[in-house]
């Protein structure tokens, strides 16, 4: 890990008295996001995010396989993040580490409890054949908030995904059927400031971390706190506002970009 | 191998279209990474690649320093989603081959004895793959080792040739390369057209393996004049402060 020296904790607390971020931004406010989709013509669907400096692309391949026991008639979904020595001078070639780890349990469980995917019309023959969906989260450039840059990823490669059932001799491909996706958003405090969509020095200094999805009628659908600081009632209320009124303009974003 | 699929027509064009000695279309972005070093995005075909460098830095683990020079790592790796049957993520023996060989290619054109105890970490991430990934990957990396302003004597770049139904072609692409007889990949230093990398699978006559090498240095330098092109649109126009 990067040892943080205390000037720039300094730094940054000192300029978030004045109201300031580094960067220039309102602590409400998410840096400029960019969403291309169908990158990868190998893959079923496919996007690049970017976030300010940081850089996501995920790629979604599907396989016919087993379903799981206790599951006969759903199809599978698994996925996989990798923090590649590409993206940052830290991270190391080798098998996933825990934040990898974490990443992607994260960005499944956020596709899985909301049931962005709707797996029980993917089984072929119960119990036998069903499709696997496989989604790869690749790190291209780490500047921080890998949370909501890799789950709008892997939304927005799922909703340009297409089942490859021509491949497979299953007759014609069609879209992945899906329902209306959450979005997530994450906050950090550190001192007595919260803010939105943390760059990497700010997530650096963290005390304390909250990443909120919403959904397109304004409810809370999960909630994930990380780091070992705490927040108060207050400050959760002000994230969770934060997290609808930019998951809001992310949604519009992420449906004209997609054309859904 | 054995095909029914005709891979050149009656007027010597090929499956999408090219000619004996065309390359397919060849796109460079330079610096497009923000924590890198270096960095470049490359297109070849249906190749995606995407490089990033960094270093020179400490070597790490310790007992792998040179005392000397700096040692390169160059790292091939594919995408899962990269390929038509998922890859499973993680090094394989193939990918660590390549991984090998394009490291020491580019440790010859680095001026290595500059970074005693370094290393330079060349990262090689193919996101889409179509036939011809080593030489998308290595022509990518010496632009983003220029890009992050590694000394060295040239600017490496790879292509390669190969034979379809006993005809000796440029740059192959994917069904040339599954049906087709041979394949020659090349990397080369432009300035001497010295041979820093190069394999070959299939089977060539004496005769036809010199049109082919002939026809990969050919390419290289076509390839060379790309990278030259790209670095010099993202730099040429920065101001030089006095």
């Amino acid at each position: 890990m990067t040892i943080v020296p205390a000037i720039k904790r300094d730094y940054i607390c000192k300029l978030a008295k004045q109201g300031k971020r580094v960067d220039g931004r309102k602590f409400d406010e998410f840096r400029k996001i960019e969403i291309e989709t169908n990158v990868v013509s190998k893959a079923e669907g496919s996007a690049r995010v970017k976030i300010g400096n940081t850089q996501v692309l995920t790629g979604i391949k599907m396989d016919v396989g087993e379903p799981y026991p206790d599951s006969p008639e759903s199809g599978v979904l698994t996925t996989a993040a990798e923090l590649i020595p590409l993206a940052s001078p830290d991270f190391e070639a080798g098998p996933p580490q825990q934040d990898a780890i974490e990443l992607a349990r994260v960005v499944d469980r956020g596709v899985r409890e909301s049931e962005v995917i709707e797996l029980d019309k993917l089984c072929l023959e119960p119990g036998e054949k069903v499709w696997i969906v496989f989604v790869d989260i690749h790190i291209l450039d780490y500047d921080g908030n890998l949370f909501d840059a890799a789950s709008l990823a892997s939304l927005a490669a799922l909703i340009t995904a297409s089942v490859p059932a021509s491949r497979f001799e299953l007759g014609e491909d069609y879209p992945l059927p899906l329902n209306e996706p959450p979005i997530s958003c994450t906050s950090v405090k550190f001192d007595d400031f919260v803010v939105i969509d943390p760059s990497l020095d700010e997530e650096e200094i963290a005390d304390a971390r909250l990443t909120v999805a919403t959904d397109e009628n304004g409810d809370i659908r999960a909630m994930q706190k990380g780091l070992n600081g705490s927040f108060t009632k207050e400050e959760i209320q002000k994230v969770i506002k934060a997290s609808l009124d930019n998951g809001r303009e992310i949604r519009k974003q992420l449906s004209e970009k997609t054309g859904k | 191998m054995k095909s029914d699929k005709k891979l050149i027509d009656d007027a010597g064009k090929r499956l999408d279209g090219r000619g004996p000695e065309e390359l397919r279309k060849i796109k460079i972005e330079v610096g497009v990474l923000h924590r890198a070093s270096g960095s470049c995005y490359l297109e070849w075909g249906g190749n995606k690649v995407m490089v990033a460098v960094y270093g020179p830095r400490e070597a790490i683990p310790r007992h792998t320093q040179n005392l000397l020079r700096a040692i390169v790592n160059a790292r091939y790796n594919m995408a899962a989603f990269s390929v038509e049957d998922r890859k499973r993520p993680g090094p394989d023996r193939r990918s660590k081959e390549i991984s090998k060989v394009i490291s020491e290619a580019l440790e010859k054109v680095i001026l290595t004895e500059q970074f005693p105890r370094a290393s330079i970490d060349v990262n090689i991430e193919v996101l889409d793959a179509e036939a011809g990934t080593r030489c998308a990957g290595l022509t990518a990396a010496g632009v983003a080792l220029a890009d992050a302003g590694i000394p060295m004597k040239d600017i490496p770049v790879a292509c390669s040739a190969g034979k379809i139904e006993g005809r000796v072609v440029l740059d192959l692409g994917k069904e040339e390369d599954n049906l087709g007889d041979a394949d020659l990949p090349i990397a080369i230093s432009p300035r001497t057209n010295e041979i820093l990398l190069l394999q070959m699978d299939g089977h060539l006559t004496l005769e036809e393996f010199n049109k082919a090498l002939d026809f990969a240095i050919k390419g290289c330098n076509a390839v060379s004049e790309i990278q030259k092109k790209a670095i010099l649109d993202k730099y040429q126009s920065v101001e030089v402060v006095e």
